[in-house]
């Protein structure tokens, strides 16, 4: 399966995860809506280049909005994370080793602690980010703190759970290719 | 100038991203009513399929509870129908009041309860069906069964707490007052125990002209059944040449494969009608027996 369309058919799933199941069942509290869907942009492969990684930021939270009827608060969101990404991934990764040929973040290509670092960040800012838009209009200042820590919270425990259950098959990237 | 270019090549990712950035906030402020009537007319051609294919999923998980909101708004239309009246038309009432109408002039005869299958069977010769309402609920023996469409299905024919025992129409000693809805003749329905999907109805003279397809109602003669509900349709017509009535194969209306909700129907003045044939029945009969 091509990169390309293993991408898609990941979109499309976390997506309709997303709104129809993480969206409709029944609130843990009156404001956390567990969030999955920018998983998408988390595992999206090292070799896409910045430019593409915004445009597909962008068009995945816009997605979710065209879902959710909240025009630009998940696109703002998912840019926010598509633009920290690389930063992040070149902090992380072990520059010079010869051993590092995977194709796309996963807690086998970057190790455990790094990978975790890695989800904890872009997870804190997205929810931090889209709670801090959404809390401009409506909210008082504890409500905000408390929703950025357990939606955050909530996200982080998913993630886990999916990357223990989905063991990703690791690709290496040969010299070849 | 040109270093200008050259700083914004050289910041081009930033640069993209505050852009799309901006227009993301732009959305999300700027969003009034005139954009949401813009943007649902977009988002509803996206995601408008997406949720219909959906719904169509979903809907089948609240069928049920559906179908017992119909049942019991089905419940109380059916306990306003005039049929389950009737007018007290005693002359000696009518000489004492001297008012030509009067609103409690009118009593109930018929009382409709709501209940549930909970097991039938279609398979035997003895066919019985079990509802979830009994004693407690103020089911008695010989009350009517009509499923929830209004077709007759059976009789109650034991009763505990909290369920009842009905006899089927599918029972090979059920014995139901028919009548046909074209001419009002009176017969029986009887079930032969083989095949579930034909009744016989007996009794009708063979002076009366009828062809397949005519409607079998219930009977105003039953004690038990309220009159004119559907027990089925005429399906074939065996002329007997030994005697003056026909054997009409009658298809039943209630479909007894899948019935789930019926109504339990009581006729209030079952006690007073059933006591007073046993009565009439004994004053005269007896005599007759002593004098043999």
């Amino acid at each position: 399966m091509s990169d390309f369309l293993r991408n898609m058919i990941r979109f499309a799933v976390l997506i309709l995860l997303q709104v129809y199941v993480l969206n409709r069942i029944p609130h843990l509290h009156q404001f956390i809506t567990p969030y999955l869907y920018f998983l998408f942009i988390l595992w999206l492969p090292f070799s896409v280049s910045r430019q593409w990684l915004l445009l597909i930021g962008f068009i995945t939270g816009l997605t979710l909005d065209y879902f959710t009827m909240t025009p630009g608060l998940h696109a703002a969101a998912c840019l926010l994370i598509a633009y920290v990404r690389p930063f992040l991934i070149t902090i992380l990764t072990p520059k010079d080793s010869t051993e590092f040929n995977y194709r796309e973040p996963s807690p086998r290509a970057m190790q455990w602690t790094p990978y975790m670092v890695y989800v904890f960040v872009l997870t804190l800012l997205h929810h931090g980010y889209m709670v801090f838009l959404e809390w401009l209009s409506v909210g008082s200042f504890l409500d905000f703190l408390i929703k950025v820590v357990a939606t955050t919270g909530i996200s982080l425990l998913m993630i886990l759970a999916v990357e223990l259950l989905f063991p990703r098959k690791m690709k290496f990237r040969t010299n070849t290719a | 100038m040109r270093n200008v270019f050259l700083f914004i090549s050289r910041y081009r990712t930033f640069f993209t991203f505050l852009i799309l950035q901006g227009v993301s906030l732009w959305f999300l402020f700027s969003f009034n009513r005139f954009h949401r009537a813009k943007f649902l007319g977009v988002a509803n051609e996206v995601t408008g399929r997406v949720n219909t294919q959906y719904n169509k999923v979903e809907d089948y998980f609240e069928l049920r509870e559906e179908n017992r909101r119909i049942h019991r708004i089905n419940d109380s239309l059916l306990n306003l129908l005039p049929r389950n009246f009737m007018k007290a038309d005693t002359s000696l009432r009518e000489v004492q009041d001297s008012v030509p109408f009067d609103t409690l002039g009118h009593y109930r005869r018929y009382y409709f309860r709501p209940a549930t299958i909970v097991y039938n069977t279609v398979n035997g010769q003895k066919n019985y069906l079990q509802i979830n309402r009994g004693s407690n609920h103020g089911i008695k023996d010989n009350m009517a069964v009509l499923s929830s469409d209004g077709s007759a299905v059976g009789v109650v024919v034991g009763v505990s707490p909290n369920f009842s025992q009905v006899m089927s129409l599918l029972h090979v000693q059920q014995k139901v007052n028919a009548s046909l809805k074209k001419s009002g003749d009176f017969g029986t329905i009887e079930w032969d125990g083989k095949d579930p999907r034909v009744l016989t109805l007996r009794g009708i003279p063979r002076s009366i002209e009828i062809k397949t397809g005519d409607s079998v109602l219930t009977s105003a003669y039953s004690f038990n059944f309220p009159p004119g509900y559907m027990l089925g349709t005429i399906a074939e017509i065996v002329t007997d040449k030994s005697t003056n009535f026909y054997v009409l194969r009658v298809k039943p209306t209630a479909n007894f494969y899948h019935i789930q909700q019926v109504f339990v129907v009581e006729n209030l003045q079952f006690t007073e009608q059933t006591l007073l044939n046993q009565e009439a029945k004994k004053r005269i009969e007896d005599p007759k027996k002593n004098s043999k």
